[in-house]
């Protein structure tokens, strides 16, 4: 490993070489993760379900995913006649930038973190907003009814749960000060956040899991009122790399949770990876329980719950939490 | 089926066809609807994609030719319409089953019953987004299924009960899976309460939705859950019984507001009703043989009969004219889910389209029903 | 709200004669009118304001014509009633979607299968069958079976 390291950092330099190693990493990263995740939530719906998941592919069907890539891949890539071409294609492509960008600054360990921004919140948060973007390219490019209601639907849905999820980290900003995600990390050595903000993390998750198009709030897919909904022109691999891109979205926000509220890589005896790992992977766990559980909400009464309920809560907790802590300091 | 020319879509209006494909259209039916953004303003169904001349088969079939088409039209309660559609031509022709062939029938019908309201539960629920239910309540469908399929050979169109009777007796194996299965449903009523009925997503989904009310539901003649969850009392099993139904002691719920919730509502607690049907018959099960002797080919007496049973989705009716040959000369089936259906013309304009599926799961059709 | 208060608001629209008790036990019914087309819209409404409801409206293709049948019932009592009314080949009937919304889709789908028209229904079209169908399936001249009878000959032979 040195010496590798050590022939890279003198041909391109040190730099150069990190990032190229990073970028490389998160790449392998994202893809490894969602062929994990496709085949976690399989399982988990199965158990919930009453029933076993895959079971035939490798053991307890861990293969399985692979072999689904395979025949997605396999697949004609059809473009309707009547599509905006280059939105079209491009949709799928950029619904995969927010995850990409923001596993830029999470820090997987004390020193696993390809590169410590002083405004790497920042950039996680904007870039997440690309989501909404693809969306709503794949949905009008379609040229089709169903998938342009699905775009419209997610549009208004993530821009407005947008709005109580920063308000809830602008309280963890009050604490840790910086925007730094190692600053963020470092801040939760003695206590984890959510213990001492717990409405705040609730209500990340939520927003979190709405950003994401998850149920109880995937009305933009929902396969029963809008066939398919924004993604319903797409088939083969484009339709795989929406897919694939939830589950990284769903990563991400999950790493953005932990490293905010749950104390990131910090924890006793095991090393920093694993336990930023673990702590993702339950986070996501919890997720999955509750789409698996939950009927969907009807979309007026998904945005009343985030202008009517969540805004007002996250604003009331970000007043009290900045008036607790001026007392306490 | 025809199709209205639309008039133009104005600039905030657009024609959007539910269906004839669709996940949620519990058959083949295609909704034509016109849009404001999201909200409905007329509907139009369109049906008759499955439309196979059942009546206009009878005419040239034997009554016994009949019977296995009567539980093809509504495949989800195939045996309530197959003992309906034997109970009318064996009161038409005088024939009388005896007393255990009757309890059978009985005890088969209901778990008919339960099986359908299963298979809506899970429906419905997996139509309004939480996937779940739909697998506990397949699982515990299938218990049913194995029982009848035991005595009938078949899983979803029975062809059990015959002209006097029943095909085939049932045996202890049967008696015993049936109890086990009564004791296994009862226990998951608390399963079902937990997930489904508190849960406050779909009771947001469901309460005040797809009001039904009594008047409206007079004027469009529903019967069934329909006409029960708007606080009408009405069921043929107990206003008309026939079988043994009047040996019976059973409740019928019923709901308040007509809304989604108060059908929903209705359909489990009907459930439970079916299953002390089912435990009475097994307690009270005589002895003795399962058929009478009847002519070969039945030829009832000259003129006109009407038969109504109670199925899953409502009031059925077998209005049969005979004119003294083996084959009737008409044969008209009244079917529930035509009036319920038609019920969306009224309630649905107004309404948004995430509540387009709700209210149209929770009518519970089936549309080869109304298509025969 | 019985059969009893409807019996008697029929009476004052057609004949008493024509309104005859049946026996339920045999044939499901409790009362049976027969009617002339004029009379149908005056009928229903008596119907529903004695509290009735549509159960269906159907016919029956005989040689000398068809004959709709009518079907209303209560929730409350056995009180099934049947209007018959025999119509000439090409007669057409009035609608009665004006009094009961349920009797829309029952008079298309009769005019679907016979044939027979419906004056004043807000939309006649077909039901069941393809837009583009050019053959009524029910009568009996169509298909298989050619079974023509009269009414008299199933309707006055039945009660005996």
């Amino acid at each position: 490993m040195n010496a590798v390291w050590h022939y890279l950092a003198g041909t391109l330099g040190p730099d150069l070489t990190r990032i190229i190693l990073g970028l490389v990493g998160i790449l392998v990263l994202v893809q490894l993760n969602a062929v994990f995740l496709v085949w976690l939530e399989r399982k988990v719906a199965g158990h919930i379900q009453a029933r076993l998941g895959p079971m035939e592919v490798g053991p307890h069907g861990i293969l399985q995913t692979i072999v689904d890539g395979v025949k997605l891949v396999s697949k004609e890539l059809i473009t309707p006649r009547h599509v905006d071409r280059k939105l079209y294609v491009l949709a799928p492509i950029v619904v995969f930038l927010p995850a990409m960008v923001g596993l830029v600054v999470v820090p997987f360990s004390r020193h696993l973190q390809v590169r410590d921004l002083n405004v790497g919140l920042l950039l996680i948060f904007a870039f997440s907003s690309f989501n909404v973007l693809a969306i709503l390219m794949g949905g009008w490019a379609a040229n089709n009814k169903y998938s342009l209601m699905g775009a419209i639907r997610s549009v208004a849905q993530n821009v407005a749960y947008e709005i109580p999820l920063l308000l809830t980290v602008v309280s963890v900003l009050l604490w840790s000060g910086s925007l730094r995600m190692s600053t963020i990390v470092n801040s939760q050595a003695h206590v984890w956040n959510v213990v001492f903000m717990p409405v705040a993390a609730l209500i990340f998750m939520i927003c979190a899991t709405a950003e994401t198009n998850r149920a109880p709030f995937d009305i933009p897919e929902a396969e029963s009122e809008l066939v398919g909904g924004f993604h319903t022109e797409y088939s083969g691999m484009r339709f795989a790399l929406f897919f694939l891109a939830e589950y990284s979205n769903i990563f991400i926000e999950a790493a953005v949770a932990t490293t905010l509220f749950f104390g990131g890589w910090r924890g006793p005896l095991l090393p920093g990876v694993v336990w930023f790992f673990l702590k993702t992977y339950a986070l996501i766990f919890v997720v999955m329980w509750v789409r698996w559980t939950f009927p969907r909400l009807r979309f007026d009464q998904l945005m009343n719950f985030c202008w009517k309920i969540l805004i007002p809560a996250a604003l009331i907790h970000l007043v009290v939490y900045a008036g607790i802590l001026e007392l306490v300091r | 089926m025809m199709t209205r020319t639309p008039e133009p879509a104005t600039e905030h209006t657009f024609y959007l066809n539910l269906g004839p494909q669709h996940p949620s259209t519990h058959g083949v039916l295609r909704l034509f609807v016109k849009l404001d953004g999201e909200y409905v303003m007329e509907v139009d169904p369109i049906i008759g994609y499955g439309h196979r001349g059942h009546e206009k088969m009878a005419e040239s079939h034997f009554y016994e030719q009949f019977l296995p088409n009567t539980p093809r039209m509504d495949y989800l309660s195939g045996m309530l319409f197959n003992h309906a559609y034997v109970a009318a031509v064996e009161k038409m022709a005088g024939i009388k089953a005896p007393p255990r062939a009757e309890y059978i029938r009985v005890i088969c019908a209901e778990l008919n019953r339960v099986a359908s309201h299963l298979m809506w539960l899970g429906a419905y629920l997996m139509d309004l987004g939480g996937v779940t239910p739909f697998f506990y309540a397949f699982d515990d469908r299938e218990n049913i299924l194995d029982i009848l399929d035991r005595v009938s050979g078949s899983r979803l169109t029975y062809n059990y009960c015959r002209f006097g009777g029943v095909a085939r007796d049932i045996d202890d194996i049967f008696i015993e899976a049936t109890r086990d299965f009564v004791k296994r449903l009862r226990g998951r009523w608390k399963d079902y309460n937990n997930l489904v009925t508190k849960n406050v997503i779909f009771i947001h989904r469901t309460r005040d939705v797809g009001v039904i009310d009594k008047d409206l539901a007079l004027r469009f003649g529903c019967t069934g859950p329909v006409l029960r969850g708007a606080g009408v009392p009405y069921d043929v099993r107990k206003a008309e019984p026939y079988s043994v139904y009047g040996e019976m002691d059973f409740d019928i719920p019923t709901g308040d507001n007509g809304d989604a919730f108060d059908r929903y509502m209705v359909r489990l607690l009907e459930m439970e009703q079916s299953l002390r049907i089912i435990e009475q018959a097994l307690d009270r099960l005589p002895d003795g043989p399962v058929t009478t002797p009847t002519p070969r080919k039945v030829r009832p007496p000259k003129g006109d009969y009407y038969f109504a049973a109670e199925t899953a989705r409502g009031a059925l009716g077998y209005y049969i004219v005979s004119d003294g040959s083996e084959c009737p000369y008409r044969l008209k089936v009244r079917v529930p889910s035509y009036g319920n259906l038609q019920t969306l013309t009224e309630i649905l304009p107004g309404t948004l389209v995430a509540d387009t599926i709700c209210i149209l799961g929770s009518i519970d059709i089936v549309v080869p029903e109304i298509d025969r | 709200m019985s059969s009893e208060d409807l019996k008697r608001a029929l009476e004052k629209i057609v004949e008493p004669s024509s309104v005859h008790a049946r026996d339920y036990e045999r044939n499901g019914c409790l009362l049976e009118i027969g009617a002339e087309p004029g009379q149908l819209p005056a009928i229903a409404r008596a119907a529903r304001d004695a509290g009735f409801f549509l159960e269906f409206i159907t016919a029956v293709d005989f040689a000398d014509g068809p004959v709709a049948v009518y079907q209303f019932n209560e929730c409350e009592t056995i009180s099934r009633t049947q209007v018959k009314v025999q119509l000439a080949r090409e007669e057409s009937l009035p609608s009665i979607g004006s009094v009961y919304d349920a009797a829309l889709w029952y008079e298309r789908e009769v005019f679907d299968l016979f044939g027979i028209r419906f004056d004043n229904h807000p939309d006649l079209r077909r039901l069941l069958l393809p837009e583009d169908a050019d053959f009524h399936p029910l009568l009996k001249e169509y298909g298989k079976v050619h079974a023509f009878r009269s009414a008299r000959d199933i309707y006055d032979d039945q009660d005996a």
